[in-house]
């Protein structure tokens, strides 16, 4: 088979470059800074959050960082604000807030 | 090689076994159903080493295709008219992913009013989304373009998917003599696929993910790239296929008594084996008549029907789909392909033969007599004729 370069997919400077089809490696960002898509910001209370990992595997985008305590935490660069992660918190320690951008 | 008498349905359950297909996934329709029927027994009975995937819709049996085809997997499925209507979205997205799955569509009418019988307007529908298309007109043409379907869809300058157009009924629950090749023979002519690009946890990567207007379209050009490609080599996987098989081949199109012919008919499907005795009857008669049937409708074969057509003093392009508020299909194609010509003939259209009505060699002999009799008294015909409308 032909090797797939499919790495340097962002610097194509020639159709002769491209990949054979529509191929791309999932890369972090290659679709912008999703945080900025946020409508609701989840909160984390770590009072309350027993380090269950519901909420990391639940995380269509990975963007629940487990802190070195074993809680959580939201990286809000990438955070869409789905939401998912409060629904599926079994001990309700995630909050939601209308995001305010630029705080 | 054996010779067995079967439907072209059938034909092309053989051209699937013959062609050591590993995945099939289909929903039946009328007048499909027997051909993943055959499957299913082939495969149950272990005379093929295949999977089966029973699915709930057509949608689902092109996605599983799709699925089993990106692993690496050589795979089949098969449809018609409404199914083929209902899988649309999967068969432009099996195309731009560059996936050269064989799938013969059994051309049949649109509802409403509900019809099962023949007509080009399904597979018409879907001259664009970039499948290599076929229209075979008998059954054993419809068993060897599987084998060559795959042949050329595979090839890495290609690699693109291929449907083969068949006429409801007249083909499809038409019983004729058909010679198959074994898997042994099969192989010197189709080996093992070998695919472009395959999904492998060694090397994990997307396919078809977001892309803006910087990279899509490369991705246009390069399927177009391909079409010109699968034209430019299939004449010579014909003559292969000639050379394992010992049976004629003529390529994307096939000419008779076009040499010295003033006039020439064009068609798809039967309707181009029925022209051929309407071409003899003509002769009889003392008119110099030729056929182009044209046998690959994409990429469309431009050099050679121009070369075919070029010219001539009269060409009759039938039609059995009609672009409505335009023309007929294959006659646009025609008018367009002669453009460059200096000698461009009169090019007369017509409509015949929609939802399964009739079309013998005689209404042929008589839609060349009204052809000619236009064109002799100077009248500029512009217009496609709806010649066997009630009056």
């Amino acid at each position: 088979m032909r090797k797939v370069e499919v790495d340097k997919e962002m610097g194509l400077k020639s159709v002769k470059e491209y990949p054979p089809a529509p191929l791309s490696k999932p890369a972090e960002g290659a679709g912008g800074k999703t945080g900025l898509w946020r409508t609701y910001r989840p909160v984390v209370d770590l009072n309350k959050c027993t380090g269950c990992r519901i909420c990391w595997a639940y995380c269509p985008d990975r963007a629940i960082k487990l802190r070195d305590d074993g809680k959580v935490e939201v990286d809000y660069v990438w955070c869409k604000g789905c939401l998912i992660c409060f629904h599926e918190c079994p001990v309700k320690a995630i909050d939601k807030v209308v995001e305010e951008f630029g705080e | 090689m054996e010779t067995l008498i079967l439907t072209a349905n059938h034909a092309v359950s053989y051209g699937a076994w013959s062609s050591r297909v590993k995945f099939v996934a289909a929903y039946p329709i009328t007048p499909q159903t027997t051909i993943v029927e055959m499957l299913s027994e082939f495969i149950s009975s272990k005379k093929m080493d295949a999977e089966f995937m029973t699915v709930e819709s057509e949608h689902s049996a092109l996605a599983a295709v799709t699925g089993a085809e990106s692993t690496g997997v050589r795979s089949f499925t098969a449809t018609s008219s409404h199914g083929l209507l209902y899988m649309s979205e999967m068969v432009h997205w099996v195309a731009r992913a560059r996936l050269p799955i064989v799938m013969p569509v059994v051309n049949r009418a649109l509802a409403p009013p509900w019809s099962i019988w023949v007509d080009h307007t399904d597979t018409m529908s879907h001259r664009d989304t970039g499948w290599i298309q076929i229209y075979v007109s008998n059954n054993q043409e419809a068993y060897d373009m599987v084998l060559q379907g795959y042949r050329l869809g595979e090839d890495r300058k290609v690699s693109m998917p291929v449907m083969i157009c068949m006429d409801a009924f007249l083909l499809s629950h038409t019983f004729a003599p058909v010679k198959i090749l074994t898997p042994e023979e099969t192989d010197s002519f189709l080996p093992p696929y070998k695919p472009l690009w395959k999904l492998d946890p060694e090397n994990p990567f997307s396919v078809g993910g977001i892309t803006t207007a910087e990279h899509y379209y490369e991705f246009s050009e390069m399927m177009d790239q391909a079409h010109r490609n699968a034209g430019e080599i299939f004449d010579e996987i014909s003559r292969e296929y000639e050379k394992v098989s010992g049976l004629l081949q003529t390529g994307k199109i096939e000419k008779y008594r076009v040499e010295d012919a003033e006039s020439v008919i064009l068609a798809l499907g039967t309707m181009a084996e029925e022209t051929r005795v309407a071409v003899d009857r003509l002769r009889a008669e003392g008119e110099k008549v030729g056929l182009v049937k044209v046998k690959m409708f994409r990429p469309f074969p431009n050099k050679e029907i121009r070369e075919a057509l070029e010219n001539k003093s009269l060409v009759v392009v039938m039609d059995r789909s009609v672009s409505y508020g335009h023309e007929g299909p294959l006659s646009i194609e025609v008018k367009s392909t002669l453009y460059p010509s200096e000698n461009r003939p009169p090019v007369l259209n017509f409509i015949v033969g929609l939802g399964g009505r009739d079309v013998t060699f005689k209404d042929i002999v008589s839609f060349h007599k009204i052809a000619k009799k236009k064109v002799t008294e100077g009248k500029k015909v512009t217009e496609p004729i709806f010649v066997q409308l009630k009056v």
